[in-house]
């Protein structure tokens, strides 16, 4: 048994201790808005917030997470009220929807310790792969946020 | 029309048989909306399509998937418009194809590829719309006790406009319901529009930003297991023998079994990451058959060949080898498109229960109809038996029309008694694609003195997706699809020909976005840019010559110069490049802006597309289409391609199938150019047909290098 906290709740996970977060998010806690995409964090699909920091749940072993705060898409906000979220809906970024759960958790770090990112901020932080290609309403969308508009 | 407009809905049916093979009680996937189901009970139905419920809510009912294309919005938006909806009261679910099934094919049609969402179902959609509003102003004759005739039908309400009185359609619809629906309608011109034609949010985005929106790999099923697979690594290939165990007494390993005629082995386990660890580790002895030596270089060689050997004929005009002969200059080059994988966000999965009285599917597909008939064969069924879910798809691109998973998923689950998940790595899908065709092209082009074009001959060497799926459309020994931006664009050609030739290989191919335009526009496009220059005309001047007969093609052409700035004077490192194109049903044209620095790092910085889809149902959808149209194939364009060693897929994961990111995103610019008022054309594939070409032109322009091969990424694109 390993206990975790996630989205402020304090869950015992039987599972060893390798196994990757992402496979307990989503088979062990059953919040299945955090994604499988690659499994070796190159499309950053699982990114959830560990202690504040994007982090690919893919290749976090769950030992490693034992004492932190983890924040997944679920925990954002009970109601779409996150402002990354709202700017999301505003722009309709979005299209199939499959990497969106990370490209918001990662926008959201960003935010946090960037409020106003430029360009180039934006493109060192945002990694993720959206196949469908929305990065420019990614882009549009976290300005919006910085401008205070969302 | 494009070649693949010709495409039978009967042969989407077969598409999912082929590869391998309960009451509608709708399985509404939770949007997070959560309307449809709230009101479901006392909901009057007026056809099919639509229910209205007491308290003004309609829900209208979606035929096709929604892989993020926006279908799921369009669709509702035709049917409201001519129901003269309040759009705030409108809600969708997906249609039931077992309705669908047990009601003569009712919703006509699940295929969601060929771009056709939309241009294949705009009639009987509004259809269903006008045909519910009139039942509605008839009930409602009868409730004022006025003419039918002194009624109007205006954002949920009918009404009087003599008495100034008026009836809500939640009050209408039970007595709506039982009337006979009128044999003729009257469309609404689109100038008349008030929601089709505007950018209402999209009915899926918001459960697609807090975790809710449900994909195949997020289905639920209670005591459900999961399956991870491994396909032999060489097409054609199959299991000789694996050592089970050695993975006997491995955390929650439920077993092993055999599928798919003993191509592959699935691991069971209760969790998937068992199922994978117990994968890996499972010794696997396979007998890779005959294709196991074949190479790139081998495939590469037989195409090449193919370019010297006799084809078939697609379309000839004139003769060709007399202008030819006479041109004062003949300009010939070989062009290179490789295979590519789909790559999905979501791999390709589906969750199967077979149980003793009939078969329930869930699945991410762009043909639900296509599963159904899949599941019910691979389990020997009867179609009547088998329940198939429809969820929200992670990417499709074409590569989600093949049934291979759910054939798998099924033939797993019939082995082992329980609901299970099968989930394929990413490993897995990258290897076990249905590519986009390798495909060449030779082609041929005359210029009289004044540089007008006076022969043209293209030939394509290909593989052919149709020689396999459904040989039947094989016609003339030509696969319509391959040769699909060749022959059938606007451009006059006089002493055209154009002739193909069919190498196929084991490498398995299907659909990928925008199809043979994928290759062939890039190509026609290409060598287009290479006759105007040859000419020593401005590429927008020299197809402007060769459109004076097409109105629409010249107003697209014309609107891309202008709004790209065509003509504008850049600095040296940097260039423009045009390209224009015609598939499923729209004309696009594409000018993208790079910086090519003296190394030869490639930056494009900015696409503007111009595209005409006739009646347009959503702009900012079509503009969400461009954006992404344009990173699906400049993704292509600068990294994608899929190589063969030892019979095999060489690339594994995106760390070498790389995927374009945000820094490298252009600025996309995206225009409506709308010509044709009588036509309905596509946009997913038409939206990114053109980029490669107007990319690889403004390569040209920056560097005075033609690139003729993809992709980007091996080319030396240093200057001096």
């Amino acid at each position: 048994m390993v206990a975790i906290k996630v989205n402020g709740t304090t869950h015992q996970v039987d599972a060893p201790a390798d196994t990757p977060l992402l496979w307990v998010i989503r088979e062990h806690l059953e919040l299945t808005g955090t994604k499988y995409g690659c499994g070796i964090a190159q499309c950053g699909a699982c990114t959830v917030h560990v202690n504040g920091e994007p982090t690919r749940a893919c290749v976090t072993p769950l030992s490693a997470v034992a004492d932190a705060e983890i924040t997944t898409i679920e925990g954002l906000s009970k109601d779409r009220s996150h402002p990354v979220q709202k700017a999301w809906i505003a722009e309709q970024v979005p299209q199939c929807g499959f990497c969106q759960s990370g490209q918001i958790l990662a926008a959201a770090a960003l935010l946090k310790k960037t409020p106003k990112p430029t360009d180039a901020e934006i493109d060192a932080a945002m990694t993720n792969i959206c196949r469908c290609g929305t990065y420019q309403r990614i882009r549009k969308a976290i300005h919006r946020v910085a401008n205070g508009a969302a | 029309m494009t070649a693949l407009d010709t495409l039978s809905r009967r042969d989407f049916i077969a598409v999912g048989a082929a590869t391998g093979g309960g009451l509608a009680l709708g399985f509404h996937v939770p949007f997070g909306i959560g309307a449809a189901e709230a009101q479901a009970g006392k909901a009057a139905e007026l056809n099919a399509w639509l229910t209205v419920a007491a308290d003004d809510t309609v829900t209208i009912r979606v035929h096709r998937s929604e892989m993020g294309q926006g279908s799921s919005t369009a669709i509702p938006q035709l049917v409201a418009e001519e129901l003269e909806c309040d759009w705030s009261k409108v809600r969708m679910e997906f249609a039931s194809v077992m309705r669908h099934i047990r009601e003569n094919r009712v919703y006509v049609s699940f295929a969601t590829g060929g771009s056709r969402a939309i241009r294949d179902s705009h009639a009987y959609l509004r259809k269903a719309g006008a045909t519910a509003r009139e039942m509605l102003i008839r009930a409602a004759a009868k409730e004022l006790n006025v003419p039918a005739a002194e009624l109007k039908a205006e954002k949920g309400f009918v009404v009087h406009a003599g008495s100034g009185r008026k009836v809500n359609y939640g009050a209408l619809a039970e007595a709506a319901s039982k009337l006979t629906p009128p044999a003729e309608v009257k469309f609404k011109p689109d100038s008349a529009w008030t929601i089709a034609g505007t950018s209402p949010a999209r009915f899926d985005v918001p459960a697609k930003v807090d975790g809710s929106a449900v994909y195949g790999m997020d289905v639920k099923v209670p005591g459900m297991v999961h399956a991870a697979i491994k396909q032999c690594p060489v097409f054609g290939g199959k299991v000789q023998s694996y050592d089970e165990a050695k993975i006997k007494g491995m955390p929650g390993v439920v077993g092993v079994v055999k599928i798919q005629n003993d191509t592959a082995v699935a691991v069971v386990a209760e969790r998937f990451y068992q199922a994978k660890a117990a994968a890996d580790a499972l010794p696997i002895v396979w007998n890779e058959g005959e294709h196991a030596k074949v190479s790139q270089a081998d495939i590469v060689q037989r195409l090449k060949k193919g370019l010297d050997e006799p084809g078939a004929k697609v379309r000839h005009e004139g003769d060709f080898d007399g202008a030819y002969a006479k041109a004062a200059k003949k300009v010939e080059a070989e062009y290179f498109a490789p295979f590519l994988d789909h790559a999905c966000m979501e791999p390709m999965n589906c969750t199967a229960h077979v149980k003793p009285d009939g078969v329930e599917v869930w699945v991410a597909t762009q043909n639900i109809e296509g599963s159904l008939a899949a599941a019910a064969e691979a389990a020997g069924v009867s179609p009547e038996k088998v329940t198939a879910h429809l969820t929200l798809l992670g990417g499709g691109f074409g590569r989600r029309g093949r049934q291979d998973y759910v054939v798998q998923a099924v033939q797993v689950a019939k082995q082992v008694g329980k609901p299970v998940k099968l989930i394929w790595t990413r490993e897995e899908d990258l290897q076990h694609g249905t590519y986009r065709p390798i495909s060449m092209g030779r082609l041929k082009g005359g210029l009289d003195a004044e540089g007008n074009v006076t022969a043209y001959a293209h030939t394509v060497c290909g593989q052919s997706i149709f020689a396999h799926l459904l040989p039947h459309n094989i016609r003339g020994g030509v696969d319509a699809s391959s040769v699909d931006g060749t022959h059938n664009q606007a451009y006059k050609l006089p002493n055209c020909k154009f002739d193909y030739v069919m190498r196929n290989t084991h490498v398995p191919v299907g659909f990928w976005r925008s199809v043979g335009s994928s290759q062939n526009a890039f190509i026609t496009e290409s060598f287009i840019d290479e006759l105007a220059h040859a000419a020593g005309k401005d590429p927008v001047e020299f197809r402007r010559g060769m459109l004076q007969h097409n109105k629409s093609w010249l107003a697209v052409l014309n609107m891309a110069a202008e709004k790209g700035d065509w003509g504008k004077p850049l600095p040296k490192g940097k260039g423009r490049g045009i390209a224009i194109n015609a598939c499923f049903g729209s004309i696009t044209a594409h000018v993208a802006e790079v910086t090519v620095d003296r190394r030869g790092r490639l930056k494009v910085d900015r696409v503007v597309v111009v595209i005409d889809t006739g009646h347009n149902v959503h702009p900012d959808n079509t503009a969400a289409q461009n954006e992404g149209g344009v990173v699906y194939a400049l993704t292509a364009a600068l990294y994608g391609e899929i190589t063969i060693k030892d019979g095999r897929v060489e690339q594994t994961n995106f760390d070498n199938y790389e995927m374009l990111t945000i820094d490298q995103m252009p600025k996309v610019e995206s225009h409506l150019s709308l010509t044709r008022g009588d036509w309905w054309g596509g946009v997913g594939e038409p939206s990114m047909a053109p980029l490669m070409a107007a990319v690889c032109n403004a390569i040209y322009q920056a560097t005075g290098k033609r690139v003729r091969s993809l992709p980007l990424k091996h080319q030396d694109l240093k200057w001096a």
